[in-house]
């Protein structure tokens, strides 16, 4: 069986799938990769099916080395990915020879990198699922040096030969995101959501897998206090009592007290995972 | 006597919100959607006075979802008794170890005897309402418990897994040791999270529970 051991990190390293969608009602969040997409793309790369566990790496600087010959891919964030120190890219299967490290670097663009291995990270499954939920501590414990990752088998799909239209490396500048109704939009003023879909936003530093904090204008509350905490899901924009507004991710409370006055569309997700800590985030009606 | 008819609220693409006039409703929409759900229905999340209905649109329309969730308010919430948790389930028995560190200034604050607090939370027949603040822990209701139960001031950093406590009008179990502010009043052997067992949530909403004495 292969299996690779890492050599160092940089950012967070979790092993991650698309979730275990489904126990919410068990207080359960459904977690996985924040950019799906890109999880997705770096599998089909390497010939797995989308869902299989890869490793979402924030930022960079992950080493690994594997025990055997093992095809890999890096997408998401866009940097330098180097094997045995020669520069491979990202956004395209490569492949990494028994004892070489595979080093990724600082990345240029965007947040996350996922890397995907063929076969993908055969992690225990909890829940249906290999992702690490950071908030509740379920699935597999993160990944720091030293640790030893097993790949699972081979999948019966070749590594397809074309790659190279592949890359979508994740905007600088500017992201927009689109914008659905939320449940209690009459929670706070009509300027405020007017504000809300206007302004200029700035994903906060504190920004994690369960919420991303939004610096700007203060978001009037029309009605003040707390609901009686009610079921949220992915991509709820909750605005506090002080009018702070945060978007709800992966690895959110299943339920949550503050009012969700919008809700950032599954397709803009992708792009809210891959914006950094004082990035410009604005808003259009989806 | 009539009552406000649920609303549906939006949430996101694959998601309705209902809001219900109280807890009441929201177990017995919740027994009435999950007898028999369409194909497409992903999930039922139960709260204090919310439901969650999750759906895989492809399957399953917002539109259709909405449908069947107002013909279900309509057969399932006339203007008569509230859900009485009478789901065919048996009673779960969780044996309590009733030396919690809150017992006795809780029960004084109440004005019963710490023996009468305990018999009266053995006597009372529970249901799982909704799960909330963590993996499986249950929020317990029932009729005719007539508490209702202040929060710590100062919630405990660390509550150890196993505590049985109160708020509000709720008892729970703390699953896994986390911070906590309810009132302690006993501690329970139960195994309340498995991760690798199927439910994973000993207590899941619509359960039925009686607390027992356990004996040392």
């Amino acid at each position: 069986m292969t299996s690779l051991r890492v050599e160092a990190t940089g950012g967070l390293v979790l092993v991650q799938d698309l979730g275990r969608p489904g126990h919410a009602h068990l207080g359960v969040a459904p977690s996985g990769a924040l950019d799906r997409g890109a999880l997705a793309l770096a599998n089909r790369l390497v010939g797995n099916p989308d869902g299989v566990a890869g490793l979402e790496v924030v930022l960079g600087g992950l080493r690994f080395a594997p025990d055997r010959d093992l095809w890999f891919s890096v997408t998401g964030a866009w940097g330098s990915v180097r094997v045995a120190g020669r520069e491979v890219g990202p956004y395209r299967a490569a492949r990494v020879r028994a004892g070489e490290s595979v080093e990724i670097g600082t990345a240029e663009r965007g947040l996350r990198y996922l890397v995907a291995v063929r076969g993908g990270i055969d992690e225990p499954v909890v829940l249906g699922s290999r992702s690490r939920d950071t908030l509740a501590g379920i699935g597999p414990e993160p990944v720091g040096a030293g640790r030893v990752l097993a790949v699972g088998r081979e999948p019966a799909a070749s590594v397809p030969l074309l790659d190279d239209d592949a890359a979508y490396p994740p905007p600088v500048g500017s992201v927009t995101l689109g914008l659905l109704p939320g449940p209690r939009a009459d929670w706070v003023t009509d300027a405020a959501l007017a504000a809300l879909h206007e302004s200029r936003w700035r994903v906060s530093a504190s920004a994690d897998r369960v919420g991303a904090r939004l610096e700007g204008p203060s978001l009037e509350r029309r009605v003040p206090g707390e609901l009686v905490s009610e079921p949220t899901v992915a991509g709820s924009i909750q605005v506090t009592g002080a009018g702070v507004p945060t978007v709800l991710l992966a690895d959110r409370p299943v339920t949550g007290g503050y009012p969700v006055v919008a809700i950032v569309e599954p397709g803009s997700l992708d792009l809210l995972a891959q914006v950094r800590p004082g990035q410009e985030v604005r808003f259009r009606h989806a | 006597m009539s009552r406000p008819e649920p609303r549906l609220l939006p949430s996101g693409r694959s998601a309705i919100l209902v809001e219900c006039d109280g807890l009441d409703d929201v177990l017995a929409l919740h027994d009435a959607l999950s007898a028999d759900p369409p194909d497409g229905v992903v999930e039922l999340v139960p709260a204090a006075r919310t439901l969650l209905v999750a759906v895989d649109p492809d399957r399953f329309p917002l539109e259709s979802a909405a449908s069947w969730i107002r013909r279900a308010v309509r057969d399932a919430l006339p203007a008569v008794a509230p859900a009485t948790g009478e789901t065919p389930s048996d009673d779960l028995v969780i044996e309590v170890d009733y030396r919690g560190e809150d017992l006795a200034d809780l029960a004084d604050h109440l004005g019963v005897s710490p023996g009468d607090l305990v018999a009266r939370h053995v006597a009372t027949r529970w249901r799982v309402a909704f799960i909330g603040f963590a993996p499986g822990f249950g929020y317990l209701v029932a009729d005719d418990w007539p508490f209702d139960v202040p929060r710590l001031d100062v919630a405990r950093t660390r509550v150890p897994p196993g505590a049985v406590g109160l708020a509000g009008a709720f008892s729970g179990a703390y699953p896994r040791e986390s911070p906590g502010g309810w009132r302690l009043i006993g501690r329970t052997d139960a195994a309340l999270w498995d991760p690798h067992a199927d439910p994973p949530a000993l207590l899941v909403p619509g359960r039925v529970v009686r607390f027992r004495e356990a004996r040392a």
